[in-house]
């Protein structure tokens, strides 16, 4: 690791100076001070945001504001998001451990890097890591990679849990920077790996996310179904999220996120819109995975998740729509 | 550089922080505090050797910068009961045989501390049912609820029947919204 | 130095001493006397122990395969805050060394022999100024010229003979497998495996003039220090080794590993004491590995179900020039008939860390592959998996014709099957739906040798009429500290608080070790020798003979006669050092521990995810020391049965060489939430041919066979049959049925 001077912002005024003047934000830490040890992170001046207040969940018309600085465990833990969006509370509780959703923040989950191995490694190539050092894992051992959204330059997945959630609960980021205040919905927050893999989201220089609205809760039924090697405390091989309503035995409303299947938290309006007024049957949900499935690309060691993919969305809308009817 | 006096609780004591911005909670406790109950397995975040309890709450030391801690109240191991005076935690370890070679054990024992404090406040996991409603006991809650806690020696059985023995004497009616 | 004669174990001693004496406190489930340290947090481990003015090392690993290393730009690195020194010294060693090697492995880190072997030490005053400094170090390599491959599976791979074991060979395999009523005939694969021990290894290393003293994670310090002066080229004499508790070992630890040359040599040349931990990385890139194994097995067997032939053939690999190949035949050639048999091993030589000891060599896979293989024969036969295990448990061993000691094996599948509900089981796959989850069950035999090392302990009867029992021998979680008293209170009719037990100093009389489920017959019975020749004192003073001589609570009893041992002490410590060493009764007699495993699993219908609902293990492993402890070790062994049927794989890039997974992130062991409800029977049993005790090894049993029962139940839930270890969702889904399809 190497040294860094570290500073405590106690507003976010404050946080945004220190990131205009090249900071590195630090809340919890979990990714960052791992990433730190093995060198894969070298910042050179790191601002604390902990202290800048931004630690609130509060109601924001009929939806929800959580502050960035919001502890995972605690969003989890909030009785307004347990009752009205359970999916969110699920996706995190599928996350990580009790010890890292303890430490670990809203924002600083959206910002996880991926766990690819070759990342992890500084004696491989990786673009994300090093621009323009190749990609080792195309052609190596790449069991938890994505295929979808995939470039030449980089295969690798966003790791986590929660951002899946926000992304079929249609979750907007908000964030304050150098051009003022925006508001990213979260589908646009992720960016894919293109010829730039070293970029994994679009928040400019000295940009700060405040927090994550949640629009009004839909009332469906949420089912998130995390599919793992270990049966806890291991990254997701594919997750699906879902957010649906049935009326009169058919599919009313389906919202579809998707975790560690492609390089970003994953949705395919298309997928939806083949589900949306049909009856529940085995055979939609194979023609939904067909749509999701269609420009899949594996590359080796992953091609297992392509059928995974479509064993998952078929368990997940069976457990959704059984649900649904009762 | 003068040495910062900056301060955190740890164990009822305030204790200056260390000078390397770059140590960790972890190795500022095992180095600087000779609080060595507190274990480095990995110093990743990947097993819970380290877990401490902080401001009530139980975290991987080794993933925390310990000048981020400033002001925080810090319980680790040591002040959980001695070897002479035992917590029920501990009895409950030993008497089960709830760890071999004992060192993922302190971190297993703070981890279950704050975990009973989780259950008690009501908060739901990845395998309870229903994860708005306040969760039933059963021992597959506390499996996952204990999984930030690798055990290499295997003895995972002996330390959920030691928990679940100590949950279930401090188990008391009406505890519900503490 | 020999041995005296008397130290050899030739003849069993059937006295059964242990079951004659009077306190009570043999075999019974105390909690461990160290335990209140361990759960305060107050043990101390290998890296804990303040030392002033004590630097910090960081090792530093090569990113080639093989090649030699042409320069270190230490210049850059001296000159960083706080770095005192860069070590490549010709003595640092490459490779980790073999269990009971007593010498020192491959040295001089400028030659490397597989990517990650530690080329370096970097050494400063705070950790963070030594890892900044290691992680800034440039090395420069030129590459091999002569590269072996990187891939076991390589047609370039050299193919050697293991130097330590022969091929078993009688009648003829090829005619009995193609005039067999039934024949089975497949080829398994199983990854390589991590020790993974929770306590990184680490050494601290202080010289005093010439004598070393090194703090450190040990399993067998006799060897250690032989090890340790070999690299130095110092005497053992001057080397002193101190582990009273280490966090975990699993063969990892059996020999010296890198850290703690390097650290012996910096601290010698700072002139200061040096203290080098391992990173979890580090561990994983350059301390022992299991082999990955390719297993053929070919089960022949007539209209009744008797096996009239069985192959069993494995390729495993390691470094060339390495003695140890994985022994994976270890427990084929004992367990089962078949008069036709070719049993054989093979090793190919590639660039990887060095393959050695990790839990129950040899079995740990061996038997999950046998007993899977046994599986289908049932399974193609029509007949009860149990039946078909006890029809075939030979009488002699075959082709070498020596009895067996003791096997409790048929005892363990009934009574296990009993408990567990083996009645339930489906004869055919894909009966049983819960939800989403198909639900099996499985059943495998559990088989390890039974194995004795030479061992020392010492034993003090004090005048106060407490005794001291010591040896270096060392407890690494199984209990060492717990069953070496008991013997001792047994022995010497003593309740446990009068007896304390000292461990893990090498400057004390040379036990076992702990490895090879070993440490407590070898060990144990050493302290229970040293206690009979007190007990010939005391009963001289009493003026009695030593078997009428009745010891319990602290009192000594002839007849009406009565007396205090401190009393009959005489006022004087009694001191007396135990020996044995394996003499004719491990030719005379095959000697295993036996068991049954039995595992219920649900694989997901939709996701093909394996979670294990419970298991049951019943074993039989002669005398049981301490019902709670060896309970203990028999759970750990069916964690990691857990983890090497569903989660565990070292995964090497062979473009490169390197391990991709070398952490706890993507290495998988199991969780909490992977273990279910497990079930321990220990059996009753006394096996006189394997130690005075009449106790067999039992710390790796519990893992010997119990993967098979878990892929055995996959398949009996599924109707998947997995060759390939782990069995990953990935491996399984291609073969699963229509999920929404009514269960069969």
């Amino acid at each position: 690791m190497k040294p860094f001077v570290l500073d405590h912002a106690d507003s976010p005024d404050a946080a945004l100076a220190a990131l205009d003047a090249g900071a590195t934000a630090i809340a919890g830490g979990t990714n960052l001070v791992d990433l730190m040890k093995l060198e894969l992170a070298t910042p050179e001046k790191l601002v604390s945001i902990r202290r800048t207040g931004l630690d609130e969940i509060s109601a924001d018309g009929d939806g929800l504001m959580i502050g960035a600085l919001v502890s995972n465990a605690d969003c989890a833990a909030h009785r307004r998001v347990r009752e009205g969006w359970p999916l969110l509370a699920k996706a995190i509780l599928a996350g990580a451990s009790p010890q890292l959703r303890n430490r670990a923040t809203t924002g600083g989950n959206l910002c996880q890097r991926t766990r690819c191995g070759y990342f992890y490694d500084s004696t491989q190539a990786c673009n994300k890591r090093e621009p323009g050092s190749g990609c080792a894992a195309r052609e190596g051992f790449n069991r938890i990679h994505a295929v979808l959204g995939t470039s030449d330059q980089c295969i690798a997945t966003y790791p986590g849990d929660m951002a899946v959630a926000m992304l079929a609960l249609d979750a907007v980021v908000m964030t304050e920077g150098p051009y003022g205040p925006r508001r990213i919905p979260l589908a646009m927050f992720h960016r894919m790996p293109g010829d730039e893999p070293s970029r994994d989201n679009v928040l400019e220089a000295g940009e700060l996310i405040t927090a994550v609205r949640l629009p009004a809760p839909t009332g469906g039924v949420q089912v998130y179904r995390k599919v793992r090697d270990r049966a806890s405390y291991a990254f997701a091989l594919v997750s699906v999220a879902v957010d649906l309503a049935m009326e009169e035995g058919r599919i009313a409303r389906c919202a579809l996120a998707f975790g560690s299947l492609g390089t970003v938290p994953w949705r395919d309006r298309a997928v939806e819109n083949v589900l949306i007024g049909e009856k529940p049957t085995p055979a939609l949900f194979a023609q939904a995975a067909e749509v999701l499935l269609k420009d899949a690309q594996g590359f080796g060691e992953n091609d297992f998740k392509i059928p995974l993919a479509a064993r998952a969305l078929a368990a997940t809308l069976h457990e959704a729509t059984q649900t649904g009817k009762a | 550089m003068a040495a910062t006096t900056l301060t955190a609780r740890v164990n009822g004591a305030d204790r200056p922080l260390p000078a390397d911005a770059r140590r960790t909670l972890l190795d500022w406790l095992r180095e600087d505090l000779g609080l060595t109950g507190t274990k480095k397995g990995c110093d990743h975040g990947q097993c819970g050797a380290c877990t401490v309890i902080v401001d009530g709450r139980r975290i991987n030391s080794c993933l925390s910068l310990a000048h981020l801690h400033e002001g925080d109240t810090i319980e680790t191991i040591e002040s959980i009961g001695t070897a002479d005076a035992l917590a029920p935690l501990q009895k409950a370890f030993v008497a089960h045989d709830g760890f071999q070679c004992g060192y993922c054990t302190p971190g297993q024992i703070c981890s279950a501390k704050a975990m009973m404090q989780e259950f008690a406040e009501g908060w739901a996991s990845a395998v309870s049912e229903d994860v708005a409603a306040r969760p039933e006991f059963s021992t597959d809650e506390l499996r996952e609820r204990m999984s930030g806690n690798l055990c290499r020696c295997g003895a995972y059985s002996n330390i959920i029947a030691a928990i679940e023995e100590v949950m279930a004497t401090q188990a008391q009616p009406g505890r519900a919204g503490a | 130095m020999a041995l005296p004669l008397a130290d050899l174990y030739n003849t069993p001693d059937e006295r059964n001493l242990l079951d004659t004496m009077k306190q009570g406190v043999i075999g019974k489930p105390l909690d461990r006397p160290e335990g209140p340290l361990k759960v305060s947090g107050t043990a101390t481990y290998s890296a804990e122990w303040k030392r002033s003015d004590c630097a910090e090392g960081f090792l530093v690993l090569a990113d080639i395969a093989q090649g030699t290393v042409k320069a270190i730009h230490a210049d850059k690195v001296l000159a960083m805050p706080g770095v005192v020194a860069v070590l490549s010294d010709e003595a640092m060693i490459r490779r980790s060394t073999q269990g009971t090697a007593g010498e020192a492995p491959a040295q001089d880190v400028h030659t490397v022999d597989y990517f990650g072997q530690p080329v370096a030490l970097v050494v400063a005053e705070t950790f963070e100024q030594a890892r900044e400094a290691a992680q800034a170090l440039e090395i420069e390599y030129d590459a091999a010229a002569e590269p072996v491959p990187l891939d076991p599976q390589s047609p370039d791979a050299k193919i050697e003979e293991p130097s330590d074991s022969k091929p078993v060979k009688g009648g003829d395999l090829d005619k009995a497998m193609r005039e067999a009523d039934y024949a089975i005939d497949v080829e398994y694969d199983t990854p390589g495996h991590a020790s993974a021990a929770m306590e990184p290894h680490a050494t601290i290393a202080e010289w005093d003039g010439d004598r070393l003293t090194l703090r450190g994670s040990y399993q067998m310090l006799a060897f250690n220090v032989k090890e340790m002066a070999d690299c130095l080229s110092i005497s053992p004499k001057h080397v002193r080794i101190l582990a009273p508790y280490v966090g975990g070992g699993f063969g990892s630890k059996l020999g010296i590993t890198h850290e703690a040359v390097a650290a012996a040599i910096a601290s010698k040349q700072l002139d200061r004491p040096v203290r080098v931990v391992m990173t979890r990385q580090q561990v994983f890139q350059t301390v022992m590995r299991r082999s990955e194994t390719r297993q053929r097995v070919r089960l022949a067997a007539d209209a009744a179900g008797k096996l009239v032939g069985l192959g069993h053939e494995a390729r495993v690999s390691n470094l060339p020039d390495e003695d140890f190949a994985e022994p994976v035949t270890q427990a084929t050639e004992f367990l089962y008939g078949g008069e036709n048999r070719l049993l054989k091993v093979e090793v190919a030589r590639i660039s990887r860390m060095t393959a050695g000891s990790v839990r129950a060599p040899g079995e740990a896979v061996g038997m999950q592959v046998l007993e899977a293989a046994m599986d289908e024969l049932a399974q193609k036969i029509g007949m009860d998996p149990i039946e078909l295990r006890k029809r075939n448990l030979p009488v002699k061993v075959p082709v070498e014709g020596t009895p067996y000691s003791s096997r409790k094996l048929v005892e363990a599948l009934e009574q296990g099957a009993e408990s567990f509900g083996w009645d339930k089981c489906k004869t055919e796959p894909c009966q049983t739906r819960n939800g989403d989850w198909w639900i099996g069950m499985g059943v495998a035999s559990a088989a390890r040798v039974n194995v004795m090392i030479p061992a020392k302990a010492r034993v003090t009867l004090k005048a106060d009429g407490t005794a001291l029992v010591e040896t270096d021998q060392t407890d690494i979680g199984t209990g060492s500290y717990a069953i070496l008293g008991q013997i001792a209170g047994e022995m010497l009719g003593l309740p446990m608080d009068k007896v304390d037990v000292v461990l893990g100093d090498s400057e004390l009389p040379p036990g076992a070790g702990s490895g090879g489920s070993f440490g407590a017959i070898s060990t144990g019975s050493a302290v229970m020798r040293a206690c009979e020749a007190i007990r010939d004192k005391l009963a001289k003073a009493m003026g009695c003979k030593a078997e009428e001589l009745e010891l319990q609570d602290g009192s000594a009893r002839h007849g009406d006669a009565r007396q205090s041992l401190g009393e009959l002490t005489g006022g004087k410590d009694i001191v007396e050092v135990g020996s044995i060493k394996p003499g004719k009764t491990f030719k005379d007699y095959s000697q295993a521990s036996y068991g049954a495993f039995f595992a219920e699993v649900g694989v997901h219908a939709f996701t093909g995810e394996v979670r294990v609902r419970r298991m049951t293990g019943a074993f039989g492993f002669g005398r049981v020391l301490n019902a709670k402890t060896a309970r203990s070790q028999c759970l750990g062994g069916m964690v990691w049965g857990i983890g090497s049927a569903l989660t565990e794989e070292l995964a090497f890039d062979v473009r490169d060489g390197h391990l991709v997974n070398h952490d706890l992130a993507e290495y998988h062991v199991p969780v909490h939430a992977d273990v279910p409800a497990l079930e321990v029977i220990l059996l009753e049993e006394r096996d006189a041919a394997a130690s005075p005790l009449q106790a067999k090894g039992v710390g790796e049993l519990g893992i010997c066979g119990a993967a098979g029962a878990v892929a055995n139940a996959v398949y009996n839930a599924c109707g998947v049959r997995v060759r390939s270890f782990p069995l990953t969702l990935d491996k399984i889904i291609p073969h699963l049925p229509d999920p929404f399809a009514s269960p069969a």
